[in-house]
């Protein structure tokens, strides 16, 4: 029986879908049967984070309105062939699905997939209670910013009023520099503001939008950090210790030489 | 100027993190007691009527705030007294 993760923050644009994309790669890359759900009915945007764009016919709504079969509506990476999408509704808004619907679609899922990664749409609305429905487990997404870090708040609150107790959580764009200057609170500060247990530290970098812009989610490249750091989470979410990635900003000279020997 | 100099010296109390601490930390109050700066008010003119009955309390001074230490959060109130009221002054 697999387990059925949701990716959420409360604020937009903190980079919930990147998220969700990179884990669902990770895990398939590691092997597993993994599949990615899209919730954010009518703004969709998992299928282009994943480049799968092209190929979508039947969506989640087709999917719980009986429009068409669970397995019609899945479509296969095209790296990995144990990775799959099932795509939100564009021409739909929300209240397309009920949380009802949810949990019977997660079931359906955890007994195919190893993982199932819900992607949740901003906000506390339907689209949350929906996405949260199904979920065994939570991810919460944040930014070192005091109005991403004020969501997250809320948002614990809400997952553990809804009994998603634990949820873990993933500090993403933390830039080194700023936070040495003093600009930019870091992974303790908000740690000790949320209280809840860090999943992954994901630092800011071009990588994301590059990949992004080609429609191949960043885990895949050995030289991203961004993929690094996402690398590091996915072996986290299997139960693995890794230790958190070292972001100190300036290499200096024994560092790229070390990096140049593979020494790291 | 100054806070580049205070930088320098690795002062951070000036630093942009630590307004941003302090300020999340107070929204956080808020939203986590779910207590609006209407009711907090409504409290407040409520203590007034019910401390005036056994003292005289400086009503301009009256302050009551919210704070939080670690995941306590407590009300605090600061009542100045001026004096107590004479039925209650004599009585022990």
């Amino acid at each position: 029986m697999g387990e059925v993760i949701v990716v959420t923050s409360g604020k937009g644009g903190v980079g919930k879908t990147t998220t969700s994309a990179n884990i669902g790669t990770g895990l398939a890359k590691e092997g597993f049967k993994v599949v990615l759900v899209d919730t954010d009915i009518g703004l969709r945007n998992l299928d282009v984070v994943m480049g799968l764009e092209n190929r979508i016919v039947y969506d989640l709504v087709d999917v719980t309105s009986g429009n068409c079969r669970l397995k019609q509506s899945l479509i296969r990476d095209k790296r990995f062939e144990n990775l799959f999408l099932l795509p939100a509704a564009q021409t739909k808004d929300k209240s397309a699905v009920n949380p009802d619907q949810m949990r019977v679609l997660c079931q359906e899922l955890r007994e195919e997939f190893d993982y199932t990664i819900v992607d949740c749409p901003a906000g506390i609305e339907q689209g949350f209670r929906n996405a949260i429905a199904g979920a065994d487990r939570a991810i919460v997404v944040t930014t070192p910013e005091i109005s991403a870090v004020r969501d997250a708040d809320r948002i614990i609150g809400l997952l553990e009023a809804s009994e998603l107790n634990n949820p873990k959580l993933i500090i993403n764009r933390i830039r080194p520099d700023m936070v040495k200057r003093g600009d930019m609170m870091d992974i303790t500060d908000i740690i000790d503001i949320l209280a809840v247990e860090l999943m992954g530290v994901v630092p800011d970098d071009e990588s994301i939008v590059i990949s992004t812009n080609k429609g191949e989610p960043a885990v895949m490249d050995q030289a991203s950090k961004a993929g690094e750091a996402y690398r590091r989470i996915t072996q986290r979410i299997r139960g693995e210790e890794v230790p958190f990635m070292d972001l100190d900003a300036p290499e200096g000279f024994l560092g790229r030489f070390k990096r140049l020997l593979g020494m790291r | 100027m100054l806070e580049f100099i205070s930088r320098i010296l690795g002062k951070e109390s000036t630093s942009s993190k630590n307004v941003a601490k302090e300020r999340l930390r107070l929204v956080l109050v808020h939203d986590r007691t779910s207590i609006s700066p209407y009711v907090l008010n409504r409290l407040k003119e409520d203590l007034i009527k019910v401390i005036s009955n056994y003292m005289e309390i400086d009503e301009s001074a009256l302050e009551v705030s919210l704070s939080q230490d670690d995941k306590e959060v407590a009300l605090v109130a600061n009542i100045p007294v001026l004096k107590m009221k004479k039925d209650y002054a004599n009585k022990v």
